[in-house]
């Protein structure tokens, strides 16, 4: 019996000295859910520049959303930064986040004040990409096929099984790609173009950048996802050629959220504030971010894309950020797209 | 007096009194206590002070169940009124105090229905030290009043483990899991809306068979149950093959398949599948070189069942493999011996004899390959292609565009329904005959070798799969040390200075690579799990094997549970139920080790069974009829026997709390980062070098701790003739 008693004594006191956690005077807890670099990258200027201790967890953000929305009761993130605008738009519709208008809000693009606007102030844009059409050059010079300039050009039979897209079930880049498709070309239009190329697409892939990844690696010729996502695959020296569609494109804003009933709030305030000034945005291009900082104040890095000279849809946020048109047109896409034989 | 009334008695009043009752800020608990205030703060005191200095009244009559124990102190065990006074204090007591937990919570009342009633009362937080001693002190006394009562033959030390082992699952399974599984009954606003399950589950998206016709894809339920089985049947096969090669063929590379196999059970999730994109995949290595010297034209046939498979036989074979040894070792040389006497050759010895008696153990590799084929996730997400499965299908469900945490509970309902059809056909195979072959008496014989043709047969089916295996894990060693895995080969030593590099600064050492805070985290944290989690398990397979008790079979059910359910439900159910009071666990290392706990668990179970089946139960009952209580006799004839199990239950809990992915995800925090999560990000942002990098550091790691506990117990003295010395002896009855 002693022994038995020492052996739960011993595992209980080893289960004590895993829980023993830092404590601290000031502090936050941070979200992230962009590329670990950048993240460590917000950290480390902010400790710096605030003394505020941060604990920072990365996570990609359908998983943060995930958590938040289950740690709702009793919360233990106090900042949600980055990762693509749909959770967080979803998340302020859910009230999960909080209402919060920075000092800096004024200096920000319109797209980024529209945006947070749409909804009510629980989120704002903290940088934007916009989706294109990236292609393996080595590829398809090797296989004889012209470049795709539009979306309309991707249904063309030369393209039999070199398009690869995520599933908009399940990534959020392809969703946006499907709305703005629908803000495009009208609804039954764009649903008709991707029937169309649904026999050039050689799979739904699951998560939103590995159609670009694919392409970078040969394993698909054309990818569509976000630009900024292309850019990254070319600066690590693949053969990838970014084509912005000619009939104009869509684009996600990247987004932060303050957590509702945050542990944290000033600290959440002040980072906030801190995500949306100038300097901090310039200096995203040191983690191989390429994406549009939302302050106008900030400088773009050289390799993103000219926002200015693209033709950007009016995104309508409001509308197809909400749940009910999401689960319409995601249903749609299901009876009329996905279950098409190949 | 007796003794182990007294001690439960001082362990529970010692929570009452003296250890802080609530958990202290976001830790579960910590020492920090000792200097900050305690006992009289309000954060730290203990019980007592609580009822007293801060108004929680409601904890005081947990004390009056303590004092109803005090009169039969000094009782006989075999008075009725000792065994229903302690039935009651303790069942009384864990009632109470579970009932307090629930209701109140850092709110106050968690009803309003409450709060109408008794008016409001003072919030409260999780339970800390003192909560959980009290809590183990009334199980412990309700487990001592069922044994007076007769229950498992009076023995106390079963009954309490079977207690403690109901308690834990009860609290760490089946609350949790219950927690999403009632979301497949409700709407995203939480309101019940039963007619919604049934249009849900009934989605021809689950159970499409079109595919038969047409040429689109079936139902995610076929695709997963076709898998699975296609699965479980290779890797019990290939692992049995890998068994018999390993132990009954004459080959000096014994040990070397050994550790071959076991290669793709320590290695972290994606990597395989990346290696196999890079050699068979439209672009890889092997399919372009086919292109341009055969003219076969790549196509992306790797994409789709095919890859999945071939990528789960490669890391679920090792599972099996270490099951079916402990079995395939086990099996009695005499009852072999005794075959051949009777001038049985070696073929019918072994289809006989052998192969028989190794049911339990094939049946087991099945489901385990089984569990493990639906509840993988990062393969079918690297290969998958179209061919979508429930556990990414789960996965996406709660983290996707969808964010349908109701469809995902669904869709694990299907799954649950999988795995224990499967567990229960399993049952129904082993059957109830008898498997003993290590028995007390005299046993030294040897093992017969493998008849010639069937071991052609299997090095014909070995050896490629090695080649191939060696392959990959080339492709994969070599992928940490090139500037771009795929692209651009030239040498470097970055990703590794990137994630491992350690300078020196003015106070000595600065680990300053990226990777050495979650590499840590992630080596104690396993390493804390692990004997944990073979413990539990062993101890429930000795419940199961060895002793007969009421409501067993619910009680295996219940261990599986975890088990089959894929980790992303884990992670979720995990949040919901431990976010908040009486458990609060989330952002400790504790909820990390609970979770490797009980989903690795079952697997030590499972060996432990396999093994122990093959025990006579008269080496037991002559120990016990030596005077020995139970615990002695598991202790000193049970676990010696035992070494392979408990080896193989040590390898896997270890291991697999270092390469598990899908729970862990959700219950990282900053403090706890583990490094599968890690090196996910690096993979989505396409930094495969960084992963690759680290990820053969852990595989090394683990190599080295798998080699010491192979080394250190993994054989049993069965008091066997060597097989060295005997090996031309053996071959010569062979031939």
């Amino acid at each position: 019996m002693k022994k038995q008693i020492t052996f739960i004594v011993g595992g209980l006191a080893a289960a004590w000295l895993a829980g023993t956690p830092a404590l601290a005077a000031e502090k936050l807890t941070l979200y992230c859910s962009p590329q670990i670099e950048w993240c460590n990258l917000m950290v480390e200027a902010f400790e710096k520049e605030t003394g505020i201790d941060v604990a920072m967890t990365r996570k990609s953000s359908g998983e943060t959303f995930a958590q938040i929305k289950a740690e709702a009761r009793n919360p233990k993130g106090d900042v949600w930064w980055g990762g693509t605008g749909d959770p967080h738009l979803q998340a302020a519709e859910e009230g999960l986040t909080e209402e919060y208008t920075s000092p800096v809000f004024d200096k920000l693009h319109p797209w980024a004040q529209n945006q947070a606007k749409s909804a009510s102030m629980k989120t704002v844009g903290i940088y934007a990409g916009a989706l294109g059409i990236g292609y393996n050059k080595e590829l398809l010079a090797a296989k004889g096929l012209p470049a795709p300039e539009s979306w309309a050009d991707l249904a063309k039979p030369e393209y039999k099984g070199e398009v690869q897209i995520a599933n908009p079930n399940s990534s959020g880049t392809s969703y946006t790609t499907l709305a703005t498709l629908v803000q495009i070309m009208g609804e039954d239009e764009a649903f008709d173009l991707m029937k169309a190329m649904h026999k050039n697409v050689n799979q739904y892939t699951k998560s939103g950048s590995a159609p670009i990844k694919a392409a970078a690696r040969g394993e698909t010729t054309i990818g569509i996802t976000f630009m900024h996502d292309m850019v990254t695959q070319v600066v690590n020296g693949f053969p990838i050629e970014i084509v912005a569609p000619t009939e104009g494109t869509g684009y996600e804003i990247g987004s932060m959220s303050i957590i509702k009933n945050a542990r944290n709030m000033e600290s959440a305030k002040k980072f906030y504030d801190f995500a949306l000034n100038a300097d901090i945005q310039t200096r995203a291009r040191e983690a191989k971010a390429y994406q549009v900082p939302s302050n106008s104040g900030a400088t773009p890095p050289d390799e993103s894309p000219d926002l200015t000279k693209l033709k950007l849809i009016d995104y309508d946020f409001a509308k197809y950020g909400s749940s009910a048109e999401r689960k319409r047109l995601l249903k749609r896409w299901d009876d009329e797209v996905g279950s098409l034989p190949r | 007096m007796n003794k182990f009334v007294a001690l439960w008695l001082a362990v529970g009043l010692i929570g009452f009194f003296v250890l802080p009752w609530y958990t202290t800020d976001d830790a579960f608990v910590s020492f920090t206590w000792l200097r900050d205030g305690w006992p009289l703060d309000a954060d730290y005191a203990p019980a007592i002070i609580q009822i007293f200095a801060h108004g929680k009244i409601w904890l005081a009559p947990l004390i009056l169940f303590f004092a109803a124990v005090v009169p039969v102190l000094r009782g006989n065990p075999s008075d009725r009124l000792f065994a229903a006074t302690l039935t009651f204090a303790g069942a009384g007591g864990l009632v109470f105090l579970l009932l307090q937990g629930f209701t109140i919570g850092i709110a106050g009342w968690e009803y309003a229905s409450l709060e109408a009633l008794f008016g409001p009362v003072e919030r409260q937080f999780g339970m800390g030290a003192g909560a959980v001693l009290v809590a183990a002190a009334f199980l412990f006394l309700l487990t001592q009043g069922f044994a007076a009562r007769g229950y498992v033959g009076g023995d106390l030390f079963v009954a309490g483990s079977i207690g403690l082992i109901i308690a834990l699952i009860t609290a760490f399974v089946f609350f949790p899991v219950s927690r999403i599984l009632v979301s497949a009954f409700q709407d995203n606003q939480g309101v019940y809306a039963f007619s919604l399950f049934a249009e849900k589950i009934s989605d021809s998206k689950i159970w499409g068979l079109r595919c038969l016709s047409e040429n689109v894809s079936c139902g995610v339920a076929w695709n997963s149950l076709m898998l699975a089985v296609s699965v479980g049947i290779g890797s019990t096969l290939l692992g049995l093959a890998f068994a018999l090669v390993t132990t009954r063929a004459r080959l000096k590379m014994g040990k070397a398949f050994r550790v071959l196999t076991v290669l793709p059970i320590i290695t972290p999730p994606f990597v395989i599948g990346l290696a196999m994109i890079l050699l068979f995949g439209r672009a890889g290595v092997v399919t372009q070189f086919m292109a341009s010297t055969f003219d076969i034209p790549p196509t992306r046939w790797i994409y789709g069942f095919t890859g999945i498979w071939l990528a789960q036989m490669l890391a679920f074979t090792p599972i099996a493999f270490l099951v079916l040894i402990g079995v395939v070792e086990g099996v009695s040389p005499s009852m072999e011996e005794a075959a051949q006497t009777l001038r049985a050759d070696a073929w019918t010895t072994f289809s006989t004899v052998s192969f028989p008696l190794m049911r339990p153990g094939l049946a087991n590799a099945f489901l385990l390959g089984f569990i493990e084929s639906m509840a993988d996730f990062g393969n079918p997400f690297v290969l998958g292609g179209n061919y979508g499965v429930l556990s990414t299908e789960i996965f996406f469900a709660i983290v996707g565009a969808q964010n349908d945490q109701g469809g995902a509970a669904v869709l694990a309902i299907v799954l649950l329904a999988f795995t224990l059809t499967a567990f229960y056909v399993q049952r129904r195979w082993v059957g109830k005959k008898s498997y003993v072959t290590v028995t007390g008496k005299g046993d030294a014989g040897l093992h017969a070798m493998l008849p010639k043709r069937l071991t052609w047969l299997i090095f014909a089916i070995v050896i490629p799969w090695t080649f191939m295996m060696l392959v990959i894990y080339c492709m994969v060693m070599f992928g940490g040390f090139v500037e771009t895995w795929g692209r651009d080969h030239s040498f470097t030593m970055r990703h590794y200075a990137d994630a491992f590099s350690v300078t020196t600064g003015e106070h000595g050492l600065i680990w300053s690579g990226a990777a050495w805070n979650s590499f840590w985290t992630t080596i104690s944290i396993s390493a804390i799990a692990a004997p944990l989690t073979a413990g539990l398990g062993l101890l429930t397979a000795y419940l199961l094997v060895r002793q007969r008790f009421a409501g067993r079979e619910a009680f295996e059910f219940g261990t599986m549970l975890s088990f089959a359910i894929p980790g992303t439900v884990i992670g979720i159910s995990y949040i919901l139920a431990f976010n908040i009071p009486p458990l609060e666990l989330t952002g400790t290392g504790i909820i990390l080790i609970i979770c490797f706990m009980f989903r690795n668990m079952p697997v030590g179970l499972r060996a432990g069974v396999a093994a122990m089946s093959q025990l006579d139960k008269n080496l037991d009952e002559a120990s016990l009829t030596l005077g020995a209580n139970s615990f002695t006799t598991v202790r000193n004839v049970i676990l010696p026997l035992l070494r392979p199990a408990i080896a193989a239950a040590l390898v896997f809990s270890f291991v697999r709390a270092i390469t598990s992915v899908s729970a862990v995800i959700f219950l990282v925090s900053a403090d706890y980062h583990m490094a599968t999560a890690y090196i996910i990000g690096r993979v989505e942002n396409g930094d495969y070098g960084l992963a690759i990098a680290y990820s053969s550091v852990l595989i090394l790691v683990m190599l080295a701790a798998v080699s010491l506990v192979q080394l250190v117990i993994s054989r049993r003295k069965l008091g066997r003739r060597t097989a060295v010395a005997g090996a031309e002896q053996a071959g010569a009855v062979a031939t």
